[in-house]
């Protein structure tokens, strides 16, 4: 455990990618801590390195890629620091599990369901035959799938969406990892299956007192489910808070930005809002604050110094000059204040 | 805007049918007894879970489809089924569609030029290749891009420039009903609003009408004027958007609309979800109806549920 007393924590990280020829940096230093039992939502857009950054808690980083510089602690140990498999396999699945966007793709189709967790618990708890299978069964249970002892002969195509993706959660649990990665755990599930599997987790979440990482783009799921959240932009995170924070109190424009482009906040007859532009591209050196070409309140400084981490509160802290104590007062977008004083309204 | 119902509408589904032939000759019913009319320059929404038969219609409307009964009625002219060749030529003019995955609806192999305009090529045989590339770089200009895009091919582009593309060639066509089926559910959440915006933009514009297919509601109802709710190939509900929201009478739409995740932490914690269960309504009597149980309001009830309904609301 390290010295700040958190679970993870991952410190100035930079991850590169070499891609034909040309390197490409995914995280470009990206720093955050993780208390056993919290659930942390990693938020971002296609290409924001949300999934690069938890790739890396599991080792597994395509080929082409590597971790440049920085640490990630975790009980102890610098994940960064890795070398091989050999290092990975008593960590990966057994004390660190990764539930993926796609449940199709992450189970085999040739084994049956159970088959598949038993692996597991045989691999990492070292039970077998009869124990093996009951705790096989107690799995598919404890994820709530009616009729254990039968669905656990059954093959994956037998089963719909929203069981195959509890049973890629009782494989992903099965042995009891302390950190459960969700990457979009729900975005190839119907809106009434999410909410189940979403109340699953966090049910499992209290039963084996595990701490999670969603991964997310979307903010309903994080406003359900998460104590806090990091947003990330362009490789960096450029805001991490609570979840109150972050919905109620955000600092960064670009979070703004998120925010405001959500239809729930829109006025309908009148354009929603947008940001204009692309992200950078991340095959080139970025200077300044990766945001400020479509940041219509940049500074001068955005395109000349990239911002630090200011610090807002003990939970709350913005890569964003805005806060530096010289910059012109800028006031939140109309959308984001009314959110704000709505909750402050219901808290007073 | 709001459709008045008493004008003729654009196009209209009447107690639409559609099966599919299983293996081992099983036959299923993807869409049971569906009507609506959609009005010209109005936006309507069909909404429902996969496998709810959504995407079916949308096709059917675009004679991908084959109607098993019932029929698909544009502009007062039946075009579902056997209809003669001009009337074909002019719908597969006037209707196009804008699909789900960007990524996969462009062809790979070909450039930009050639994908917006492989409609006209078809359509318009006469046409010259300056004209041709002339409504190309034109129609590129009205979707956001730049017309050099043309020569390139489509994994030069990001996906909101690729859904852009797709609208382009829908566009090209100069329809007058699209149906955008899940525009924007694969596309990140600044890049949603840019299309969002495009497609209401091009409404205003050119008089569209669209016919939003999707499952994301909080997308649905700031687009849409109307929304049609679609549960397991049957139409359970239907009504003026903001309506439908403010007040879902069947317990398929009330749990679907408490199902949808608000991103305002308070009150996403303090939403309950509702389960629709099929199996406790008793029809054992009379199969339920299509009533209007409000004006415009329409809910597939049997007359018991319509009688709570109004019971409730008065």
């Amino acid at each position: 455990m390290s010295d700040t007393g958190s679970l993870l924590e991952v410190r100035d990280l930079v991850i590169r990618f070499s891609l034909r020829g040309r390197m490409l940096t995914a995280i470009r230093g990206a720093s955050l801590s993780l208390a056993e039992g919290e659930t942390l939502a990693i938020v971002g857009e296609s290409g924001s390195g949300k999934s690069v950054l938890t790739k890396s808690f599991i080792g597994m980083l395509d080929q082409n890629g590597r971790i440049d510089s920085g640490s990630i602690l975790f009980d102890g140990q610098d994940l960064a620091a890795f070398r091989g498999e050999e290092d990975w396999l008593p960590l990966r699945g057994k004390k660190i599990a990764m539930v993926f966007q796609d449940p199709m793709t992450s189970l085999n189709p040739l084994l049956t369901v159970g088959r598949q967790i038993r692996e597991v618990i045989e691999l990492h708890r070292g039970l077998s035959g009869r124990k093996a299978e009951l705790a096989t069964v107690e799995m598919l249970d404890k994820v709530g799938i009616v009729d254990p002892e039968r669905r656990a002969d059954q093959y994956p195509h037998e089963f719909s969406g929203g069981m195959r993706q509890r049973a890629v959660i009782a494989i992903a649990i099965a042995c009891r990892p302390r950190i459960l990665i969700c990457d979009e755990p729900t975005t190839a599930l119907d809106v009434t299956i999410q909410a189940q599997i979403l109340g699953l987790i966090k049910a499992l979440q209290r039963d084996f007192a595990f701490t999670t990482i969603y991964i997310t783009h979307d903010l309903g799921v994080v406003a359900n489910v998460a104590d806090k959240v990091a947003v990330m932009y362009a490789g960096k995170i450029v805001e991490t808070g609570t979840t109150e924070d972050i919905f109620y109190d955000a600092r960064h424009p670009y979070t703004w930005a998120l925010l405001s482009s959500l239809p729930q906040l829109g006025v309908k007859g009148s354009p929603l809002y947008s940001i204009s532009g692309t992200p950078p591209s991340l095959f080139k050196e970025i200077k300044g604050d990766a945001f400020a070409p479509r940041n219509p309140h940049a500074l001068k400084i955005d395109f000349e110094r990239e911002p630090p981490m200011f610090t807002v509160s003990p939970t709350h802290r913005a890569a964003t000059w805005l806060l530096d104590p010289r910059a012109p007062r800028v006031d939140p977008p109309e959308a984001i204040r009314a959110m704000r004083e709505k909750y402050l309204g219901a808290t007073i | 805007m709001n459709w008045d119902e008493s004008l003729e509408p654009l196009l209209e589904i009447r107690d639409l049918g559609v099966d599919f032939r299983l293996k081992g000759g099983a036959v299923l019913h993807a869409v049971r007894g569906a009507s609506f009319a959609i009005g010209k320059g109005e936006t309507f929404g069909l909404v429902g879970e996969s496998g709810s038969g959504k995407t079916t219609i949308g096709r059917a409307i675009l004679r991908i489809n084959e109607v098993s009964s019932g029929s698909v009625v544009f502009k007062g002219r039946k075009i579902s089924g056997n209809i003669d060749a001009s009337l074909d030529r002019e719908v597969v003019q006037k209707i196009q569609m804008i699909f789900q995955d960007p990524m996969s609806s462009l062809n790979e192999r070909a450039k930009v030029d050639y994908i917006v305009s492989e409609g006209l090529y078809n359509l318009r045989k006469g046409l010259g290749e300056a004209e041709r590339s002339r409504l190309v770089q034109k129609v590129l200009l009205e979707v956001g891009l730049l017309p050099e895009f043309a020569s390139r091919f489509p994994h030069e582009f990001s996906g909101g420039q690729r859904q852009r593309i797709g609208i382009a060639r829908a566009l090209i066509m100069e329809p007058e009903l699209v149906v955008c089926d899940e525009p924007i559910s694969a596309l990140d959440v600044s890049i949603r609003a840019q299309v969002i915006n495009l497609l209401s933009a091009l409404q205003k514009e050119k008089g569209l009408t669209y016919l939003f297919i999707a499952h994301d509601l909080s997308v649905v109802r700031f687009i849409t004027d109307r929304v049609a709710v679609i549960n397991r190939g049957q139409i359970v509900e239907l009504a003026e958007t903001e309506e439908l929201f403010a007040r879902p009478l069947h317990g398929y739409t009330q749990a679907l609309l408490s199902a949808i995740p608000i991103p305002d932490p308070r009150r996403e914690r303090a939403r309950v979800p509702l389960v629709y269960d099929s199996s406790t309504r008793d029809y054992s009597g009379a199969a339920p109806e299509w009533r209007e149980v409000f004006p415009g309001h329409f809910v597939l009830a049997d007359e018991a549920e319509e009688e709570a309904i109004r019971k409730k609301y008065i």
